[in-house]
């Protein structure tokens, strides 16, 4: 026990000890040191330092980095929104804004563009969730826009992908936000992949890949010059991965429709979407009630659900461990073209 | 930089090197051999490869991901992407090599523990491989691995690996990097990727991903100088808990050393004393934080303190000054020229600054230091000197690359102009106020 102790106060840097504030009231060991100095109550008071590693893990690191860039946000910009969905990537940025800027309330709205084609469970959960977290949500829809005039469907088009763009330029310019935090992250996609931290988009709300500002260190350049607009991922650096592990560690509530359930599928494409009025099945298409769940949300029409019986976050842990297709594998909306992803940032999508 | 000796189970790397060196096909090729592709995107590969590659799959295609790039077959801006073997987690920046898109190579590197640097074995070490092992070496990244490239373009010759590696070794010890590893490879065809090849018998390995599994990397956080700049002011507004009703925290991320309740501090510039009472965080209150954590600290007095402010360990000060001296690396178009007006982001504050001396600019073919400079050039690199506003509360870059390094933002455009790097502090911070709080 004495000896074991010893090495443990050895093992961890000499610059920790010297640090430690307690050091040079700390008892001298030596030979002759009493062993009842370290009786059971000083033990714990003392072996929570001796015996830690200034280590942070995997996870640890990417909530320190995207906690540092919410902050960021919330110090640089005048009026800043949260990109809430409902979908499992928002729900870890809405913990990551919690551990940002508790106690205090969270500094910003959270803002939805709906398609107006959603997952019933999605809203529910969504609004839900705002609540909970006494946060103003925002919902901007395809429908109104649509109304509006703002947004213009085109012909034979059924899918409101593209119709999202019109709605979240207008909501930004509708409450003058200078910067809205997304949930987007380098692994979906290999134009994402190219996208810094923050995005900055011109006055037309577009990125222009080939003229990115550089982004050094953990110092992002934040400045505007007025209608222009930034967009934040502080969930780059975060794969599908450490997302539901992060989901599972920090033991977030997420919408039912990503475990195993039945449901109604049409087979459209090469994959299982849900057979819906807004899209019936043709004479054609094979209708079959499956157990599916989903990987990513889109709106419902175009959101590829895989046969899955897990129902828990340990079972999707292991499932996408062993997975043998991508995430948005099963989006048609990136499944147009090689750039469809690129094409739609350009003009202004989150 | 001091170091935990906790080895990094998170391997952040980036390749560099010229234009058409192989960095992308390298990645694509580590990708692939090592089962980190998935099916669809092998099919996405395979069908761009019978649209416009008459068949041969584009291993770079996997990374250069924006339509002009795959036009002109060049890679414009870093991607990032995500892999992991049973070992370690590796999270890769492919930078593009063309000389024109330098500042992106050193957005990539800025954030890398290890730089894999492709020469083509044809060509030797140019020009470009030069200036990306420079910038590596300024930028303090410990590890470099140069990977001879197109060894299948050179009869797999031994003699000429040997002689590429007295190349980058003659110019080696001008450099700050203290691990390099040359390998030959060809990304193209896998050999000595993850599997030794046949065509190499002269070469005892190891595999570049051998190599990256294993290779010991302490991580690069400073444990020994506690350093918080602040960065928001935590009052909550209307506290549904009554106890909070005057809780004023300051949240921010822990620049260097570690932190702990009870612990004597300073807050820099003002030179107010204080003691840390709590160490707040949404999973409790702890007894010590250490970096790169981000908390919220509470202290025992209620100070003026706002963001750009620095917590420091009250017996271990920083450097403070308003006289610069620096490294940088230059990025724009435009010159830079002594007495032209700049921003500098530095920790959390955004100060005005003038440039009030080029010392130098390095030769990149000589590593030579050129004296009686009048500008630095897009791509140049040197050493500067410059005026701020304010005084910056700093340490060296060397040991501290949190609180050592800075960009400089050009007012108007707002465009990032320069990466800079600190060196040592010659002055320890002076508070402003005499000490009253305690
Ligand atoms: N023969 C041979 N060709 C190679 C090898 N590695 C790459 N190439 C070819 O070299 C060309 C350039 O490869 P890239 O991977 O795009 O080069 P890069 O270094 O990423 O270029 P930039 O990103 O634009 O700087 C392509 O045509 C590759 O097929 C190799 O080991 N052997
Ligand atoms: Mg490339």
């Amino acid at each position: 026990m004495f000896t074991g102790f010893l090495t443990v106060t050895y093992d961890i840097s000499a610059v920790a000890l010297k640090a430690h504030p307690e050091f040079k009231s700390l008892p001298r060991i030596s030979k002759h040191t009493p062993l009842k100095l370290f009786t059971p109550s000083t033990i714990p008071l003392f072996t929570p330092f001796l015996m830690k590693s200034y280590h942070l893990d995997h996870l640890d690191y990417l909530e320190t980095e995207a906690i540092h860039i919410m902050r960021e946000v919330a110090a640089e910009f005048e009026r800043p929104a949260i990109l809430f969905s409902g979908g499992k990537d928002s729900i870890c940025l809405l913990r990551l804004a919690e551990k940002a800027f508790r106690p205090s309330d969270i500094p910003m709205p959270f803002l939805n563009v709906a398609t107006g084609h959603e997952f019933p469970e999605l809203l529910e959960f969504r609004d839900r969730r705002a609540k909970e977290l006494h946060a103003k949500l925002i919902v901007r829809t395809v429908d109104e826009a649509l109304e509006k005039g703002i947004a213009v469907q085109a012909p034979g088009q059924i899918s409101r992908n593209q119709l999202q763009i019109p709605v979240l330029l207008g909501a930004i310019e509708e409450f003058r936000f200078d910067c809205c935090i997304g949930g987007a992250r380098r692994d979906e996609e290999k134009a994402r992949a190219k996208e810094r931290f923050f995005s900055f988009r011109d006055s037309f709300g577009q990125w222009d890949p080939k003229n990115q500002r550089p982004e050094i260190w953990n110092l992002y350049n934040g400045r505007l010059n007025p209608g222009e607009n930034m967009r934040v991922f502080p969930l780059s650096n975060w794969t599908e991965m450490d997302v539901w592990e992060y989901i599972k560690r920090e033991k977030l509530e997420v919408p039912s429709i990503y475990f195993s359930h039945k449901r109604r599928c049409v087979r459209r494409g090469g994959q299982w979407v849900p057979d819906t009025e807004l899209m019936p099945a043709k004479a054609n298409e094979e209708v079959k009630e499956i157990v599916v769940r989903v990987r990513t949300i889109g709106d419902i029409i175009s959101t590829g659900c895989v046969e899955s019986p897990a129902a828990t976050c340990d079972d999707i842990i292991d499932e996408i461990a062993a997975a043998r297709v991508t995430e948005r594998g099963s989006r048609a909306d990136d499944r147009v073209s090689e750039a469809a992803m690129e094409d739609r940032k350009k003009a202004g999508y989150f | 930089m001091s170091s935990n000796s906790h080895p990094v189970d998170l391997l952040r790397f980036n390749t560099c090197g010229s234009v058409d060196d192989g960095k992308s096909t390298l990645i694509g090729r580590l990708l692939y051999d090592s089962k980190s592709l998935m099916e669809d995107q092998i099919e996405a590969l395979e069908r761009s490869a019978d649209i416009t590659g008459g068949g041969q799959i584009n291993l770079a295609n996997l990374t250069d991901g924006l339509r002009a790039e795959r036009e002109q077959g060049i890679t414009i801006d870093v991607a990032y992407r995500y892999f992991a073997t049973p070992h370690r987690k590796f999270i890769i920046a492919d930078t593009p090599g063309h000389v024109q898109y330098t500042r992106n190579m050193v957005t990539g590197a800025s954030t890398a523990n290890l730089s894999i640097i492709l020469v083509d074995a044809r060509q030797g070490v140019i020009e470009q491989s030069r200036r990306h092992a420079i910038i590596a070496s300024l930028l303090r990244i410990p590890h470099l691995v140069v990977a001879i490239n197109k060894m299948d373009l050179v009869d797999w010759s031994e003699e000429r690996f040997l002689e590429i590696k007295d190349q980058f070794e003659e110019f080696l010890p001008r450099l700050d990097i203290k691990d390099v590893k040359f390998i030959p490879v060809s990304a193209l065809q896998g050999d000595n990727i993850v599997t030794l090849s046949a065509h190499t018998p002269w070469y005892p390995g190891p595999t570049l991903l051998g190599h990256l599994e294993t290779v010991h990397i302490a991580s690069d956080w400073n444990l020994s100088n506690f350093r918080f700049p602040v960065q928001w002011v935590n009052r909550p507004n209307n506290p549904t808990d009554h106890t909070l009703h005057d809780f004023r925290g300051l949240s921010g991320q822990i620049a260097g050393g570690i932190v702990r309740v009870g612990q004597k501090v300073m807050i820099l510039p003002s030179g107010f004393s204080s003691i840390i009472e709590q160490i707040w965080t949404l999973d409790g209150l702890q007894e010590e934080a250490f970096s790169p954590q981000s908390v919220t600290l509470v202290l025992e007095h209620d100070l003026d303190i706002s963001r750009g402010d620095v917590i420091v360990d009250a017996e271990d000060l920083p450097g403070s000054s308003s006289d610069l001296h620096a490294k940088i690396c230059w990025m724009n178009p435009r010159p830079l020229t002594p007495g032209k007006q700049y921003l500098i982001k530095h920790t959390n504050q955004t100060v005005k600054a003038s440039v009030t001396a080029i010392e130098h600019r390095i030769n990149i073919s000589t590593l030579e230091k050129q004296d009686g400079i009048t500008e630095l050039a897009m791509n140049d690199l040197g050493e500067i000197r410059l005026k701020t506003a304010k005084p910056l509360i700093y340490d060296g870059y060397a040991r501290n690359r949190l609180t050592g390094s800075f960009i400089l933002i050009e007012p108007g455009t707002n465009a990032t102009v320069a990466a800079g790097m600190l060196l040592p502090p010659t002055e320890v911070a002076r508070p402003e106020y005499c000490d009253f709080a305690i």
